[in-house]
């Protein structure tokens, strides 16, 4: 590995607890984020010749101060705005910051960067797209690849939400017990929501959106290190880590989305399924459960299966009951019928699905789990409807396809069991 | 003479590592490792999984306090380790009270090990 790929990684690794310290500094994002960006320049520069410093973050945070204190100068000049009104502690600014923040600080510093990039009223695309762009720090070129929008777009969505995350109010003060939960909640939503982005899009192009999981699961990291006793973080965690690891076995060479019992299960990704079955153990231990740690203990309880007919499928059933009685909608049911299914035959679980035929009449994976219990079932008329209706409403190529075979196998006369893919 | 060679490093850097990364570490490291290994000077090589998965019992009371995350102080030095292999976390947490009430005071960090390799020296 070359010194600049080392320098990539501690950049990488100190920017959020540089663009958490500057934001509290400068109250401005924008201000934060520009700062870092420059400094991270600035560290390029030198840090070859000179040795990476001992701690990269303070290095960031030290030189950004300076380049934002500049810039503010220089600003002042041009407007009549006193430096004073932005600043939060001109004293501060102007001793020199050998002093590291003290942990207390800088815990409550990352989250409020992070809780700032997800206000409930901005759309999840652009609390993604923003995440990404000034905790992670992935050029704007980067993130569009992964949103799979032209680089011009992904500008202007990220621009557009900066704006609306300036306009509202960010909330600077300690933030109480609470509060403090409450943005924990928020910012593990977003970071499960930039783990989607990455996971749910299939196709040739997944390996393009596999950085989003990566990056993801990085956050969820992040923030375990700080909360390191919240038994929904370590959830979230799990969750992220075990649905990563059957990455490598999701879609065959060309592309295809390859089902859960078709998977080749030693193309899992055996150190990250440990970890994250570590870290359920742990969760568990603490009971207080929560949706995190009930979706981690299913992934857990599939990738613990060597075979698919080892899968506990009573076991699976019964934790989508639990996560349907403390998040009840018709998606989490439908993902329980496929369980339900296994345990007690195609014909209850069609019947548990029925009700949810309303709700869910756009829904691809809907109707992908109607045909297949119709299938098994040997009502092939209206399997072949609800398969039709799954490729109508396919968001991916490679859903289609998938979607294809499976009326190829009933065309066939096949009535090899096939749930539609997670 | 025996020796532990303790290593440490950022783990938010080490974390940042792609794969690809990681893989090329790894091989480096191997080469060492090897080389050692024909020698009959390489024992045990661990590598723990990140801290985010360790629990800590402190044992300056009986029957001793279960924390979240990794042992944070620095008013205590590391003296030892144990690798045990056990099925789940409570087992652990069983077995490190036991320890606890032979040795009193200070603290044991339970880090799941996510590599190892036990070697053998001569």
């Amino acid at each position: 590995m070359s010194d600049l790929c080392w320098i990539d990684a501690a950049l990488a690794a100190a920017r959020p607890r540089a663009v958490a310290a500057l934001l509290r500094h400068f109250r401005s994002l924008d201000l934060a984020e520009e700062a870092v960006q420059e400094a991270c320049l600035r560290a390029l520069k030198t840090w070859p010749q000179n040795g990476p410093p001992r701690d990269a973050a303070a290095w960031l945070i030290f030189v950004g101060k300076n380049v934002a204190i500049d810039t503010v100068r220089r600003q002042g000049r041009q407007q009549p705005l006193p430096a004073e009104e932005v600043l939060s502690d001109l004293e501060d600014v102007e001793t020199p910051l050998v002093q590291r923040l003290d942990d207390g600080h800088y815990r409550d510093d990352i989250l409020r960067l992070l809780f700032v990039c997800c206000p409930p009223d901005l759309p999840a695309t652009q609390q993604i797209a923003l995440a990404l762009r000034v905790v992670s720090g992935l050029s704007v070129k980067e993130i569009a690849r992964a949103f799979l929008v032209s680089e011009a777009a992904m500008e202007q969505r990220i621009t557009r939400a900066k704006r609306r995350v300036a306009q509202a109010e960010v909330p600077f003060e300690t933030p109480s017990a609470p509060e403090r939960a409450e943005r924990l909640a928020a910012v593990a939503a977003m970071i499960y929501l930039v783990f989607n982005e990455g996971y749910a899009a299939s196709g040739g192009d997944a390996h393009v959106r596999a950085p989003l999981c990566e990056e993801a699961i990085r956050l969820a990291r992040l923030l375990l290190r700080l909360f390191p006793t919240e038994p929904e973080i370590m959830g979230l965690t799990a969750l992220l880590l075990l649905q990563h690891a059957r990455m490598p076995a999701r879609l065959d060479a060309s592309g295809a989305i390859v089902l859960l019992e078709d998977q080749d299960r030693r193309l899992w990704n055996g150190p990250m399924i440990a970890e994250g079955l570590a870290l359920i153990d742990k969760a568990m231990r603490n009971r207080r459960p929560g949706p995190y740690q009930v979706q981690a203990a299913i992934a857990g309880l599939h990738a613990r299966a060597a075979s698919p007919g080892q899968t506990d499928w009573a076991g699976i059933d019964a934790l989508y009951a639990t996560l349907e009685r403390m998040q009840p909608s018709p998606v989490i049911t439908l993902n329980r019928a496929v369980a339900f299914s296994k345990v007690k035959g195609p014909e209850a679980a069609l019947a548990m699905i029925e009700p949810l035929a309303g709700q869910l009449s756009g829904y691809f994976y809907y109707f992908g789990v109607r045909g297949a219990l119709l299938m098994q079932l040997d009502r092939g008329k209206e399997a072949r409807v609800a398969f039709d209706r799954a490729i109508a409403l396919a968001n991916t190529a490679a859903e289609a396809a998938h979607i294809r075979m499976q009326l190829d196998r009933l065309m066939a006369g096949s009535s090899k069991i096939a749930p539609t893919p997670r | 003479m025996q020796y532990a060679i303790l290593c440490y490093h950022s783990e938010d850097v080490v974390c940042s590592w792609s794969k690809e990364e990681d893989d090329a570490v790894m091989a480096k490291l191997a080469v060492v490792q090897e080389k050692l290994a024909r020698q009959g000077k390489l024992g045990p090589v661990v590598r723990l999984m990140p801290t985010t998965a360790a629990t800590t019992l402190r044992k300056h009371s009986e029957p001793g306090v279960v924390i979240d995350g990794p042992f944070a102080e620095t008013k205590e030095q590391l003296l030892g380790f144990y690798v045990v292999n056990c099925d789940s976390l409570d087992e652990v947490l069983d077995i490190a009270r036991d320890l606890g009430r032979a040795n009193p005071g200070g603290a044991y960090e339970i880090r799941p090990i996510a590599l190892l390799r036990p070697g053998s020296t001569g």
